[in-house]
C-alpha cells in the first residue's frame, strides 16, 4: 500500500510542474503587456497623491460621470461599481474609495474604440465616498458617490 | 496557480459587451492569520490586458481592493460577431493567466 502511495504522490508532483511550465511558456501573452504599475498611486493615503501618482491632477467635477453603486453595502468586500462617462475622448477611468487605507482602486485605460464604461466589484473598509477620475484630452474629470458600508471588508 | 478564466462577449447593436471574471483570492496584505497572528502577504493582480483582435482595447492597473475573484466589464464600439477577444492578468508573484473568446 505503502509504495503505490509513493508512486501517487510522485506522479501527481510531475504532473504540477509540466502544468507551471505551460503556463510559464505556451500561455504567455503576446502582445505587450500594461504599462508599469503605478506603486506610488497605489500605496499614496490620500485621494490627491494617488491621481498625481497616475498623472490625473487637477481634478474638475462633471456631472457626464455616472456611478453605479448600491447606497447601501451589506458586504464592503463585494462592492458592484459601474462608470459611465459620457465625458467626450474618455482615455481612462480611475476608481478611488475615499477612506479606503490607500484609496486607489484601479485604473483603466481605454483604446481603440473601448466605450467609457467599466464594471468591476470593489472592497470598501467603511462607509464613504466612491470617486471616479475620468482622463480625456489632457484633463481629468471627477465624480462621487456615497457608499454605506454595514461590514467593513478590508483588514479583520 | 492560476485558475481558469471565463469571459463572455455578446452583441448588444454595434458594441461588443465583454464581461470577464477571473479566479484570484486577492489577498490584501493587511489580513491577520487568526491561528498565528502573523500578516498574511499581499497576492493580487496588478495588471489586467483585453485585446480585440490583436489591438489592445483596455490596459488596467489593480490595486488589493478589487474584490476577490473579480469582475471586469466593459463595452467595446465598432466590434463585430465572431471578434476575438483575449483578456491576460498578471499577479504581483509573478503569476499569469490568459483567456480568450469569441464575440456571439
Amino acid at each position: 500500500m505503502n509504495p503505490m502511495r509513493r508512486t501517487f504522490l510522485k506522479g501527481t508532483g510531475a504532473a504540477g510542474t509540466v502544468a507551471v511550465a505551460i503556463a510559464a511558456g505556451l500561455l504567455k501573452p503576446s502582445g505587450v503587456l500594461a504599462a508599469e504599475w503605478p506603486k506610488a498611486s497605489f500605496e499614496s493615503k490620500n485621494v490627491a497623491d494617488a491621481l498625481k501618482g497616475v498623472g490625473a491632477s487637477g481634478p474638475v467635477e462633471s456631472k457626464d460621470i455616472l456611478i453605479k453603486a448600491p447606497d447601501i453595502a451589506e458586504n464592503g468586500a463585494v462592492v458592484p461599481v459601474e462608470v459611465t462617462s459620457k465625458v467626450a475622448g474618455t482615455e481612462s477611468i480611475i476608481i478611488l474609495v475615499e477612506k479606503n487605507n490607500n484609496p486607489m482602486v484601479a485604473s483603466f485605460n481605454l483604446s481603440n474604440g473601448a466605450e467609457g464604461y467599466v464594471s468591476t466589484r470593489i472592497k470598501m473598509a467603511q462607509t464613504s465616498g466612491v470617486r471616479v477620475a475620468v482622463k480625456a484630452g489632457g484633463k481629468t474629470y471627477t465624480a462621487a458617490k456615497e457608499v454605506k458600508v454595514t461590514i467593513g471588508g478590508c483588514g479583520g | 496557480m492560476a485558475e481558469p478564466m471565463k469571459i463572455r462577449a455578446t452583441m448588444a447593436g454595434d458594441t461588443a459587451d465583454i464581461k470577464c471574471l477571473m479566479n484570484h483570492i486577492m489577498e490584501t496584505g493587511q489580513r491577520k492569520d487568526a491561528k498565528t497572528g502573523q500578516v498574511i502577504p499581499a497576492h493580487f493582480i496588478q495588471t489586467v490586458t483585453a485585446t480585440l483582435n490583436g489591438k489592445t482595447v483596455l490596459d488596467a492597473a489593480w490595486g488589493i481592493a478589487i474584490s476577490k475573484n473579480p469582475f471586469l466589464g466593459f463595452r467595446v464600439k465598432g466590434a463585430k460577431a465572431g471578434d476575438k477577444v483575449v483578456i491576460s492578468w498578471e499577479d504581483n508573484k509573478g503569476d499569469k493567466n490568459t483567456a480568450e473568446a469569441a464575440i456571439a
